[in-house]
């Protein structure tokens, strides 16, 4: 009993010693959008590689969570797969923090189908059109009589985010869309599904699964730079003021040129 | 020495409580200065005990109080009743009928599998296997249980939905149906379990007698000991349905994830705890999404707690009095 | 009670009716035992070929792409030793409160309804009631700790249930002897009583730790991250964990066609940690139901 008695005590201690994570360790802290979470990961590796004596803590949450932490400042780099919105701005100047945006990547989305799927482009219209389900059968858009299966991302999702904004011009996604938590969930179920369509970030592209051309323009680094491509967007990491000391360093590592090769390697598009 | 009763036909998880010892002893006979130790003792346990009414009443009022801030910007009737779940959109939506239907539906479908199976297994392990066969069988069902439910999702996902894609040749193997079995697989060890426990707790004397009236060992069962097991195995049924209904990560793995009221067996849907996972890691914290899922979470929780009650009132109602 | 079918030969309609309905029931068992082996085996024979010394041992690399899950181990023995370590205590003391000291009352009643409703809440629930407590309100964050005490309020009713059982095992004439003896209650129940019903308790603390050890939701939002690049030093360290790792690498993972064998893989090591420590839990526990009955 009095062992019992002991580990509760304990406990009790724990809870009243408890204070913020971070003041324990040094280290750096990253939070934020799932789209710059394998970039993120990338990156902190050969970081902490490079850097063995950083510690880098590495967790999703998404943009808004990601905004958040810079914010609140929980965590000392918020990953970002939009721009931050003048709400938050007023948060953040409410509580003395100035938000600054990093550019560090560029983001490009192509609709993907099965291989064996005959349909080869798609326009902007009929994208919007698949998604909203008033085109349910592949025969509409010129292919074989199949009905489509429509994959989503999850309604938190950056990329969903970015769709919605892009494609869906804030139309509603169809509810009946199946919905995955992930790019390479995506890909997996878009490889197994014979009329299935979804959206991927560029570098899941593999050859389990077809890409489509949009309005004509095939999705790659090339036309995501030259802005001809019509569904891409900048990738963003948030510092709290300009970046000073290990922050300073982490964030001058990716807009290195080693730095864009791994965000290459990652799958999103380098800045140059 | 004063005898106490023991307090029966409780449900306690893991099995319960037949072995009734008949009587402890609540006073001591010793006096000497122990008296004050005694009465230390006794008081830190309840105290510890009342922990877990503590606990319980802790996860009311957090899920409330995260919860309720909810009805500030929709309304309880839009939120129970409201078909389209955008929780993300601007403007957003929040209305979680999808949710809760594709909950119900994935309970209800999967009970006409597990409840059939789990009632006939434990049949099959009380009334007929023969003793040495029942001993290898219930640890298996048992280790049924104990597979992790992330294991079961899993499994369902790489090789159970692509069967079924296979054989019903259905645009997609994620939907109601193969959740519905998976499901069934997790609630079938606690029908199974519970309800061979009923059923062994029916006096042997009714068996012999039917037998003895000339009854085959069939009739016997249908006629006889599952009659009087009812209770014990409606209880089994419902505790069944409500883990069903709680179950995470195998609605989140198989079920497909699209926020619509099923129409058919192949449709994909997103039950309430698949949407509570998969949404809650990225709502904005103590934004709206935050305190809808939280409010989803009420609404669960008044499910499970209800099928508690359900099956409470049962065990009361139909107790064997033997 | 079992009805040896030899010797209960029937024949006619009667008989056919028996014989197809023993073989439902025969069937439904058949199918649930081999559900369970499907399961197992399947994950097998898939996973046996990534597991190796370094699968063990070694951290994530490249993304989790290659590498071990030696975090996700240590992270899920912590959390279910974690679990343990709040459950076990608690959980005993109430089982004994109950069973040796409370007579019938509201107040026992009252415990009673909580535990019985706390092993109704989903494990969802459990979640997000410690993401509001533990992680927001007692300002533990995404931690060892709070992940560890979500899933020891949620192992709580199971040991109460299991040491509660144990203790009404213990033969009556022990506490009276003891009693007579001269020795409080106090004594009885913790030199008597509860050293007789240990065995059981253990066996069901066990079973316990490996429901803990296999749950997912309850800490997806409490103490489990997608990749952490150390192992935790200390409680209020982030962990990863098997059951979310599987889940992650599975669904939410960058490159899920190239890390299914780290997934078979994962998922064997979570099925052997937590089947294991269950046949040890059956295992004593049916050489203890030998014992009592010699």
């Amino acid at each position: 009993m009095k062992k019992s008695m002991g580990v509760t005590a304990l406990f009790t201690a724990l809870f009243l010693m408890a204070s913020s994570p971070w003041a324990m360790a040094e280290r750096l802290a990253i939070k934020g959008s799932t789209t710059v979470l394998p970039i993120a990961q990338k990156i902190s590796e050969a970081y902490m590689v490079a850097h063995p004596e950083t510690k880098i803590s590495l967790s999703g949450g998404g943009s808004g969570n990601g905004i958040k932490a810079v914010i609140d400042q929980t965590a000392n780099v918020g990953n970002s797969s939009r721009f931050i919105k003048g709400k938050e701005m007023k948060m953040a100047v409410a509580k003395g923090v100035t938000p600054v945006p990093h550019r560090i990547a560029l983001d490009c989305i192509v609709p993907v189908v099965h291989p064996d799927n005959t349909v080869s482009n798609l326009t902007m219209t009929q994208l919007k059109d698949i998604y909203l389900a008033t085109i349910t059968n592949w025969k509409e858009v010129g292919g074989a009589d199949k009905k489509i299966v429509v994959i989503s991302r999850d309604s938190s999702s950056g990329t969903f985010d970015a769709w919605r904004g892009l494609v869906m011009k804030k139309e509603r996604v169809t509810p009946r869309a199946l919905t995955q938590p992930s790019n390479g969930g995506l890909v997996t179920q878009v490889a197994t599904t014979q009329g299935a369509i979804a959206y991927i970030a560029l570098g899941y592209l593999n050859d389990e699964i077809k890409a489509l051309r949009v309005d004509g323009i095939k999705g790659s680094a090339e036309t995501t730079l030259n802005g001809r491509y019509p569904i891409s967007r900048p990738l963003f990491m948030f510092t709290n003021g300009w970046p000073t000391g290990e922050t300073l360093s982490f964030i001058n590592f990716i807009l290195s040129k080693k730095g864009q090769e791994l965000v290459e390697e990652a799958g999103s598009i380098p800045l140059y | 020495m004063t005898y106490r009763e023991h307090t029966k036909g409780e449900m306690i998880p893991e099995g319960s409580s037949r072995g009734d010892r008949g009587a402890a002893p609540t006073d001591t006979l010793t006096g000497r200065g122990t008296a004050l130790g005694e009465w230390v003792a006794e008081s830190s346990l309840l105290i510890i005990s009342l922990i877990s009414i503590v606990v319980l009443g802790l996860i009311l009022l957090f899920l409330l109080m995260e919860g309720l801030p909810t009805f500030s910007f929709v309304s309880v009737k839009a939120f129970i009743l409201g078909h389209l779940w955008y929780p993300t959109d601007e403007p957003p939506d929040f209305g979680i009928l999808a949710l809760i239907m594709g909950s119900i539906s994935v309970t209800l479908i999967s009970s006409l599998i597990a409840v059939p199976s789990g009632v006939m297994t434990a049949i099959y392990l009380s009334e007929i296997a023969p003793p040495k066969m029942a001993e290898i069988l219930k640890p298996a069902i048992e280790l049924l249980a104990s597979l992790p439910s992330v294991v079961i999702g899993f499994f369902g996902m790489v090789a159970v939905a692509p069967l079924m894609q296979r054989i019903f040749d259905i645009p997609t193997g994620l939907n109601l149906f193969t959740a519905s079995i998976m499901l069934a697989f997790m609630s079938i060890p606690t029908i199974c379990t519970i309800s061979e426990d009923a059923l062994r707790s029916v006096p042997v004397t009714y068996r012999e007698a039917s037998m003895a009236l000339g009854a085959t060992p069939f009739e016997t069962i249908s006629k006889v000991t599952v009659p009087a097991a009812l209770s014990g195995i409606t209880t089994a049924i419902i505790l069944g349905m409500s883990r069903a209904i709680g179950e995470t990560m195998v609605v989140l793995m198989v079920a497909g994830g699209a926020a619509i009221i099923p129409g058919s067996l192949f449709d994909p849907i997103r039950p309430m705890p698949a949407s509570i996972a998969s949404e809650m890691g990225e709502a904005p914290f103590r934004g709206d999404h935050y305190h809808a899922l939280f409010a989803t979470g009420i609404t669960l929780f008044l499910f499970t707690i209800l099928f508690n009650i359900l099956a409470m009132s049962a065990s009361r109602r139909f107790r064997l009095k033997g | 009670m079992t009805f040896s079918l030899s010797k209960n030969r029937l024949s006619g309609k009667r008989g056919t009716v028996q014989s197809i309905w023993f073989a439902l029931f025969r069937g439904a068992a058949a199918i649930n035992v081999l559900a369970l082996f499907a399961v197992i085996l399947f994950m097998v024979i898939q996973g046996a070929s990534a597991i190796n010394w370094a699968f063990l041992t070694e951290m994530p690399k490249n993304s989790m792409t290659e590498g071990g899950i030696l975090p996700c181990i240590i992270g899920t023995i912590c959390l279910a030793l974690g679990a343990l370590a709040f459950a076990f205590p608690v959980g005993v003391a109430t089982a004994i409160y109950l069973n040796e000291y409370a007579t019938q009352g509201k107040r026992v009643a009252m415990i009673r309804f909580a535990i019985t409703n706390l092993a109704g809440v989903p494990s969802v629930v459990f979640g997000l009631f410690g993401l509001a407590f533990f992680c927001t309100v007692l300002k533990l964050g995404v931690s060892l700790l709070s992940g560890a005490l979500t899933l020891g309020i949620m192992s709580l009713p199971v040991i109460i249930g299991a040491s509660e059982e144990a203790l009404k095992t213990v033969p009556n004439t022990y506490r009276e002897a003891s009693l007579g003896l001269g020795a409080s209650k106090w004594q009885t129940i913790f030199r008597v009583v509860v050293p007789s019903a240990l065995p059981g308790i253990l066996t069901g603390s066990i079973l316990a730790l490996g429901r803990a050890a296999g749950e997912t939701a309850p800490i997806m939002f409490t103490g489990a991250v997608f990749f952490t690049p150390d192992l935790p030093t200390s409680v209020f360290d982030e962990v990863m964990a098997l059951p979310y790792h599987i889940y992650v690498l599975a669904t939410a993972g960058t490159h899920i066609g190239e890390t299914r064998p780290l997934q078979y893989g994962t998922a064997l090591v979570l099925i052997a940690l937590v089947l294991g420590m269950n046949l040890c839990a059956i295992i004593v526990r049916s050489r203890l139901r030998n014992r009592n009955r010699i």
